[in-house]
């Protein structure tokens, strides 16, 4: 018999192009995306050696990141990102990569478009020069970000020199009570192990509740894998892939797509198959999420008081959380419950999709936002845009004093004008709250869409239970 | 890449654990096309006031600091963001090596393929040359790849591991791309065996 594999082990096992002696293997990729902040040395290098893109059928653009999320008639104001996201266009065009441009009706944060045109699938290998690429192991697809060296070897050969991963198991039982989302699920698993929790790593996320969340969840889910410092994560894919696949622009149609599902369902680990490292977490015992500090493991459930750092009993540890809560500017020993809040970001590759905009609007509905929040909401993607105006979520949003804007990663990176002042507060459903990442001097307490739209309506940190009816 | 070569050199202290790629460099730099420049930008929210003048109490704004090849931070070194920028900013800060007692997976792969070398050491060891650079911050110490060893400013030594490939191409300036154009036939045969699931031309969704 042979031996018992994980699906990661699979993943793996099908994509190595050889084992040359002394070095990694070569491992194929199926899928290439790229976008204008990781991707323009990389050209750049392959022009320096006369080197074409080796598979430009493997490769999809789109423009995110230094994006603005301003009305599309308006040109780019800021130079230099203007300079940035034509030099993408430019690159996309000259070495005939398909590609969504600042002007595309169908534009968005690359790890919403993967997903939404049905590029992303179960069992490929997918790689994009950003950390948060694990985004697409949702679909059961081994997915992992990389540096702009390892952007252009893929551009050049369509492989990279790599070594397996270990294989981590983080089940999730039980099931989330009304009020507890994805996002909570992750950001307690990230303040469970720390963000070097999974260096090394690649998790699989296992058990009923992660099986009883839809795809778009479970895409917040394996997003934010590489908070916890593992570079991919990953979803075995079942009915819920399958059904959300069937039909995009991109997914195998009439009998291949039989063929697919028929090879999609062989990818789950098999019964026996063993993990390097496990990790359980109850989804019944868990509350809404928020952080308090500068990193993503520095998160406690919102009815619980902030940490102590004397209780911390490794003394770096404890230096790191003093100066924490020092840069917040936070005491220690009571809930953010009641903290005023400036700023509310509902957006990026974490949670920018349809279910997320639901959320929130079902707590905006009917409501205003605090005056004294500014309330940026930021769909994943044009698409998202037109199907949330469909259903009339612009409306709401607007009517409760919310900006609706264009599709970017905006406030989550702040390279594009979205960004905080310094010493502002913001509730963001976003994946990062390091020094600055905001905005230079801002500080973010990272938490769900619905504590997100919650803390909008009060302006101040708030359950999201408590408005829930 | 140039051939990694031992060194001897004073130690910048920054025992800081999970320092974040956002630190090294913060992201609005990152709308630059090109590599140049990015040194000035290192840890610039850290090193620089609100004012842009330097903070004479940071680490790299004051000898020996400022002229160091060696950066000692703590636990967990570039967590965050994929960003390559942030070896490039410290390597042209003029960095060759950085000690922590471990490195987040991407960056530390960025950092070997520029010629970084990201240097592991226990605990232990780390605590120990803090110290001994807190009694004496103009120690030294020695980096030696080919022998995979750390030398401590009071001479004791300690082993470091690094992917052996890694260090082939550091030891002898070998680039990674080279080496990978160099298995072209590899590849072709593999992709003849192995139908793409997906061909990104097959759907003209948009005109740009």
């Amino acid at each position: 018999m042979p031996q018992p594999r994980t699906i990661i082990q699979k993943l793996w096992d099908s994509h190595v192009v050889c084992q040359p002696e002394g070095a990694p293997a070569l491992l194929y990729i199926d899928l290439h995306l790229v976008h204008e902040v990781t991707s323009p040395q990389a050209f750049d290098g392959l022009r320096r050696r006369g080197l074409k893109v080796r598979r430009p059928d493997k490769t999809f653009g789109t423009c995110d990141h230094s994006t603005p999320t301003t009305p599309r008639e308006l040109p780019i104001m800021d130079p230099v990102a203007r300079a940035q996201v034509e030099q993408f266009e430019k690159n996309c065009r000259e070495f005939g990569i398909p590609f969504f441009g600042y002007r595309s009706p169908r534009q968005g944060i690359v790890h919403v478009i993967g997903p939404e045109y049905g590029l992303t699938q179960p069992g490929m290998t997918i790689v994009c020069g950003d950390s948060h690429t694990a985004t697409h192991g949702a679909f059961g697809a081994l997915a992992f970000g990389i540096g702009t060296s390892q952007v252009e070897h893929v551009l050049a050969t369509q492989c990279l020199l790599q070594s397996p991963s270990k294989s981590f198991a983080v089940r999730v039982d039980g099931h989330l009570r009304p009020g507890v989302t994805a996002k909570d699920i992750i950001l307690a698993l990230i303040a469970k192990i720390g963000v070097g929790g999974g260096t090394g790593c690649v998790f699989e996320y296992l058990g009923p509740a992660i099986r009883a969340l839809s795809m778009e969840e479970r895409m917040t889910v394996c997003n934010m894998s590489i908070e916890g410092g593992a570079r991919a994560g990953l979803i075995a894919p079942d009915d819920t892939t399958f059904q959300f696949l069937h039909g995009r622009p991109f997914a195998p149609k009439g009998e291949a797509w039989d063929r697919a599902v028929e090879r999609w369902k062989t990818l789950p680990t098999d019964e026996g198959a063993t993990y390097d490292r496990e990790v359980s977490i109850d989804a019944g015992a868990l509350e809404p999420m928020i952080t308090w500090g500068t990193n993503p493991g520095l998160g406690i459930p919102i009815t619980a008081p902030v940490p102590d750092p004397s209780e911390a009993a490794d003394p770096v540890e404890r230096e790191t959380r003093r100066k924490a809560l020092a840069y917040m500017g936070l005491e220690p020993g009571k809930p953010l419950t009641g903290h005023p809040v400036n700023v509310v970001f509902i957006g990026s590759c974490t949670n920018s999709r349809m279910t997320d905009l639901r959320a929130a609007a079902s707590l905006l509905k009917g409501r205003k936002v605090s005056p004294n929040v500014r309330v940026l909401v930021v769909p994943g993607s044009q698409q998202i845009k037109r199907q949330a105006e469909a259903e009339g979520l612009d409306r709401i949003f607007r009517e409760a004093g919310a900006e609706w804007r264009e599709a970017g990663c905006s406030m989550c990176i702040a390279m594009n004008g979205d960004q905080l002042a310094p010493g502002e507060y913001a509730v963001s459903t976003s994946n990062r709250n390091f020094e600055g990442r905001q905005g230079k001097g801002g500080r973010t307490f990272l938490a769900s869409p619905l504590t997100a739209a919650a803390s909008a309506i009060t302006g101040v940190v708030t359950d999201p239970r408590t408005l829930l009816a | 890449m140039e051939k990694f070569t031992p060194f001897e050199s004073w130690v910048a202290v920054l025992p800081v654990d999970n320092i974040d790629t956002d630190q090294i460099i913060p992201a609005r730099f990152l709308k630059t096309v090109s590599k140049e420049g990015l040194g000035d930008q290192l840890f610039y929210d850290w090193r620089y006031d609100a004012d842009g003048n330097p903070r004479p109490d940071f680490v790299l704004n004051r000898p020996p600091g400022n002229r160091a090849q060696v950066l000692l931070a703590g636990d967990n070194f570039g967590c965050g963001s994929s960003r390559e920028h942030a070896p490039w900013a410290l390597i042209q800060f003029g960095f060759k090596a950085v000690i922590s007692t471990s490195f987040a997976d991407i960056f530390k792969g960025n950092a070997l393929k520029n010629g970084l070398l990201p240097i592991v050491i226990p605990p232990e060891a780390h605590a120990r040359l803090l110290r001994m650079l807190e009694a004496d911050p103009l120690g030294t110490v020695r980096v030696d790849l080919a022998s995979q060893t750390l030398t401590l400013p009071d001479g004791t030594e300690v082993s470091f591991p690094v992917d052996p490939f890694a260090r082939t191409c550091m030891l002898e300036g070998i680039d990674e791309l080279g080496f990978l154009l160099k298995h072209e036939a590899e590849i072709a045969a593999w992709e003849q065996s192995h139908p793409a699931p997906v061909n990104t031309l097959s759907v003209n969704l948009d005109e740009n």
